[in-house]
């Protein structure tokens, strides 16, 4: 009973230094939330108004039918009508244009003749995942132009050819965003939790009321309970807060049950609560803490899949991936919401966050007692 | 003494101090240089948008030579990886269970169907979850098509052009690898943490410690105290600039079309609005434990998200466009993937910089303002 009082007092202690001030108490509700807004909307890989400019040197019907569906696509916004070759370097140099269209002055000729009509594209490959996608658009609505020439007669077909009929599945109009946003509350509430969390211990040690806290009647067990519950706490209202705005602000589906998600944050948070505390407990200072927090925080969103690929990773670093618990709650809280999966089909996400969780926090405690002797 | 040799014997001071408050907690120094040649290492192999060795199942309804053919094509691609399945209920059980991410099917009547004057279409089913790759992996599939294409002409075989063929160019990055545009955004990142944590706490830490009052009573004037502190991180910083520079080009090999100096310049430019931003929370919070959090929170995330790195800005809402515009890390990464792919374009270039200057003035004059000699805020 005694041991539950004193974690008591010091969980409330530890509120109390949240909330008191009033800077603090703003940033652990505040930005994050903001910032879940803002993010959720600036990334998207989808591209909208893709800048562009047009040589067209055969000034045929048939170059402007192409060019108008192109001007048609949501994805282009034509920003100028080029006059000479020259000037398609000076647009793409300058970032005036993202990609200019130039079709040659044969090309209805060579069109009515049987032989290929060239279009050709040129990309600024400053982002090349830009130029691609930029490009796949293009080519789909060429191909889409083409399919209509052959079945209005325009041109026949002289051999066979292929056409690549292309479906995707659980997200039919290829949108980036669900798929960024469902995993978006994951990242940002473990930037929360480990901010919380790391600097705790550091900023007693540096003000000497760590002293205090060692002498006062608490086991060492007590006073880490009392460390991890707010930063739990903040932690867990926080990602369901994030889960909230996905569904109801961005409207991404959500296809699995709410248990499911508890425990997948729940464990996720308890992991990051105990490397917060022992990045904490291993620093002297709260600038060694801020950068402890760093050498984690970086690398784990980086290398999480949340933004590139991990398929598209070296082997010795997917293996490595393996050990980085936002990897893994970003996985899930995919699963979770895109595809409505249960329990026992994030298993492969759950027990390497709840082996994580449970080995975290207990090494922090016994980093702390070794290091407060 | 004249006024020089008084400015310049309190300077001398102010910067022994610094550099031996540094010196003897090497964590600022392991922070400047060697954590992001480490972040680098690790970022560079791992964060590519280039997919390779895609599994994907292939289904042929129509066992004929031309379908197997086509088969081929997919077997030979360095882009996918595939597997025989003799079912498409086989195949939507592997789709599911993300053994694979697309399947590849041609119908029985794909053969027949070949010569009659349309093209045959080849089915592609695609796990969309993760619409960028999903989207990539469709073009890779396109190109595999036009490969069959071309070879069937180089062999002499008939084969139709589509009337429209489209010839593109990707201009200063001709193969599109992505890791060329995200290695220069990647230093852009580490560097903007590395700017801003190296000063974050440093004016926190003088009040906090009761130090501020030490210097309040020497002779040191305000100039001096904030010389004092961006002085030797921005010497850190530097240094760590320069060191991930290298391993990119070394390393990632990534090319490097613009000149050195303009770079340099540049960085200084981009490190100064850096170590501006942090100084500028220090002086302005007093709190550590405040300043710390705000300089993770507007610092490494506005970084990633709000700077192009990744994620490209002109598709965003306008909003998102304009909150942009204050995020130092937007136009060092516009710098960068300039200066490293294209050249010295000084029409791209010269905007960034000017932006940089201007916040690099206005961080360093809020935070000249904010150090105040009283020890009331």
């Amino acid at each position: 009973m005694d041991t539950v009082h004193r974690i008591i007092a010091l969980m409330l202690k530890e509120f109390v230094m949240i909330l008191k001030d009033p800077k603090s108490r703003f940033i652990v509700i505040g930005p994050p939330l903001i910032q879940f807004f803002v993010f959720g909307y600036a990334a998207t890989y989808d591209l909208k108004n893709v800048r562009y400019a047009v040589f067209d040197a055969s000034r045929t019907p048939e170059s402007r039918q192409l060019l108008a569906r192109l001007e048609g696509s949501e994805n282009f916004e034509l920003t100028k009508t080029l006059l000479s070759e020259k000037e398609i370097a000076y647009m793409i140099d300058r970032e005036k244009a993202r990609l200019v269209v130039h079709i040659g002055s044969e090309f209805s000729r060579n069109l009515h003749n049987g032989r290929p009509a060239i279009l050709q594209v040129i990309v600024d490959g400053r982002n090349s995942n830009v130029a691609l996608i930029a490009l796949g658009y293009i080519g789909k609505i060429v191909e889409q132009y083409n399919q209509d020439l052959v079945k209005n007669g325009v041109t026949g077909m002289d051999g066979p050819g292929l056409v690549l009929v292309d479906r995707a599945w659980f997200n039919a109009n290829l949108q980036s965003r669900w798929f960024i946003v469902s995993g978006l509350g994951g990242l940002i509430s473990m930037v929360v939790v480990m901010i919380l969390t790391s600097l705790s211990v550091a900023r007693e040690r540096e003000f000497g009321t760590f002293d205090q806290l060692l002498v006062a009647p608490f086991r060492t067990g007590e006073i880490l309970i009392g460390k991890s519950l707010p930063g739990m706490f903040f932690g867990i209202m926080d990602a369901l807060l994030f889960a909230a705005g996905a569904v109801y602000w961005f409207g991404v589906p959500f296809r699995g049950t709410i248990p499911t998600l508890v425990l997948a944050l729940g464990c996720f948070i308890i992991t990051i609560v105990g490397i917060g505390l022992l990045v904490s407990s291993l620093s002297m200072t709260m600038q060694q803490a801020l950068l402890g927090s760093f050498v984690f925080m970086m690398p784990s969103v980086i290398l999480s899949g949340f933004a590139t690929p991990i398929e598209n990773m070296p082997r010795w670093l997917q293996i490595g991936t393996l050990f980085n618990p936002l990897r893994h709650i970003i996985t899930a809280l995919r699963n979770i919401f895109l595809e409505g999966s249960d329990i026992g089909m994030i298993w492969s996400q759950l027990w390497p966050l709840m082996l994580m969780a449970c080995f975290t926090l207990p090494l922090a405690g016994w980093m702390f007692r070794h290091r407060s002797q | 003494m004249t006024p020089q040799a008084l400015f310049f014997m309190r300077m001398r001071g102010i910067l022994r101090k610094e550099v031996l408050q540094i010196l003897r907690d090497p964590s600022s120094i392991a922070l400047a240089i060697v954590l992001p040649l480490v972040l680098l290492f690790f970022f560079g192999y791992g964060v590519t948008l280039d997919a390779e060795n895609v599994p994907v199942a292939v289904v042929l309804d129509d066992n004929s030579l031309s379908a197997r053919e086509v088969a081929a094509r997919f077997e030979l691609s360095p882009y996918f990886n595939t597997i025989h399945l003799t079912s498409m209920a086989e195949a939507m059980e592997w789709l599911n269970r993300k053994h694979v991410d697309g399947i590849v099917h041609l119908q029985d009547d794909f053969s027949t169907g070949m010569y009659k004057g349309n093209p045959a279409p080849v089915q592609m089913i695609i796990n969309g979850i993760d619409a960028n790759r999903a989207r990539l992996i469709q073009g890779y599939a396109r190109g595999v098509l036009q490969k069959w294409t071309e070879l069937r002409q180089v062999r002499g075989e008939p084969a139709a052009d589509p009337p429209v063929k489209i010839s593109q160019r990707v201009w200063f990055n001709e193969a599109a690898v992505s890791r060329n545009f995200l290695v220069p955004g990647l230093i852009t990142l580490i560097m903007t943490l590395i700017g801003i944590l190296l000063t974050a706490l440093v004016v926190a830490r003088e009040w906090e410690r009761g130090t501020m009052e030490a210097i309040l009573v020497t002779p040191i004037r305000r100039v001096d105290l904030l010389l004092g502190k961006v002085l030797p991180y921005f010497i850190l910083g530097m240094l760590g600039m320069g060191l991930s520079v290298m391993v990119g080009v070394t390393l990632f090999h990534v090319p490097f079309r613009g000149s050195v100096p303009v770079l340099f310049f540049l960085s200084a430019l981009f490190m100064l609005a850096s170590l501006g931003f942090g100084l500028l929370i220090s002086a302005a919070i007093r709190v550590q434990f405040v300043a710390a959090q705000i300089s993770i929170v507007a610092g490494f995330l506005p970084a990633l998200f709000l700077s192009g790195l990744i994620f490209d800005l002109e598709s965003t809402p306008r909003f998102i466009q304009i909150v942009s515009h204050v995020v130092p890390a937007r136009y060092f990464v516009d710098i960068s993937h300039t200066l490293f792919m294209a050249g010295n374009i000084w029409p791209v270039l010269l905007p960034d910089a000017l932006a940089l200057a201007g916040m690099a003035v206005l961080f360093i004059g809020l935070a000249f303002r904010k150090i105040t000699k009283r020890l009331e805020g």
